[in-house]
């Protein structure tokens, strides 16, 4: 029956959406931070994504989504001048992240948009499937 | 007579395992609509429906006249004669999905889905109306 295979394509996209929208907000919470434990300021994080073929013998028709890597974006943060700051360097400057709050903001919608179409596509599969349960009876 | 009962079941259950094909593959398409480089895929439903219920040939089936050949799936539901939709505004990232033209579909889908069920339920009626014996009433 390949309307089952739905769950896990719907599945697969739902779990990879809310991921991203893991990582949109932990890029919203480091927004304003001056240095992580390592020392170096945080690097906004960027989810990519990859189809995954789910059905038997790698077929099209059922293809569902996966995290490949979580990247960092590497554009050097933000620097402000302020000589008092505990964490400014030599030329009075402290680096604050890289995290642009308006395209994480962007992207949450865009994330929670996908996320709502996945749930909405399991959904009316759920009531096709047990309408499909029902049949000849009645 | 039974025999006419069972052929209109018959294509309808036909109809009823493409419309699942199909909406499988339109949910493929609405979980991939942020993957980059992903293509829409979408299948001729009128031709795959005539494929199955065999009034027309599997066409797209390629030859193979030496042993080493592949000969790969024919017919509209086959990898090879799937269709790309073409989307109506290009993305950066090459990907195809046009969500709302999917939402649609599935919708679209859905709905037919329902019909074809209900279609399979009337003709099941109608064989056990056909086999009551006139007495019960």
């Amino acid at each position: 029956m390949s309307m089952f295979q739905i769950f896990s394509v719907a599945g697969s996209a739902v779990s990879a959406q809310s991921q991203r929208l893991n990582v949109v907000a932990s890029n919203l919470a480091n927004a304003d931070t001056v240095a992580g434990p390592d020392g170096q300021p945080y690097k906004a994080r960027q989810v990519v994504f990859q189809t995954a073929l789910m059905g038997a013998g790698n077929d099209i028709a059922s293809a569902g989504v996966r995290v490949s890597t979580i990247s960092e974006d590497q554009t050097p943060g933000r620097r402000v001048l302020d000589p008092k700051h505990p964490q400014a360097d030599a030329e009075g400057y402290v680096t604050y992240s890289n995290v642009n709050t308006v395209e994480e903001m962007v992207n949450m919608i865009s994330a929670s948009r996908s996320y709502q179409n996945n749930i909405e596509v399991m959904s009316t599969t759920k009531n096709l499937l047990l309408k499909t349960l029902q049949l000849g009876q009645s | 007579m039974l025999n006419r009962l069972t052929d209109s079941l018959n294509f309808q259950t036909q109809a009823l395992a493409l419309r699942s094909e199909r909406q499988r593959m339109l949910a493929s398409n609405i979980a991939n609509a942020d993957t980059p480089g992903y293509q829409a895929r979408d299948m001729d439903f009128a031709r795959a429906l005539r494929e199955a219920t065999g009034s027309s040939l599997n066409s797209g089936a390629l030859n193979t006249t030496q042993s080493g050949h592949i000969a790969p799936a024919a017919g509209a539901r086959s990898e090879s004669q799937l269709l790309y939709a073409t989307s109506a505004q290009t993305n950066l990232d090459s990907n195809s999905v046009d969500m709302d033209r999917e939402r649609a579909n599935f919708a679209d889908n859905s709905v037919k889905y329902e019909a074809t069920l209900r279609f399979i339920n009337g003709s099941v009626r109608t064989a056990l109306d056909a086999m009551k014996s006139p007495n019960a009433g």
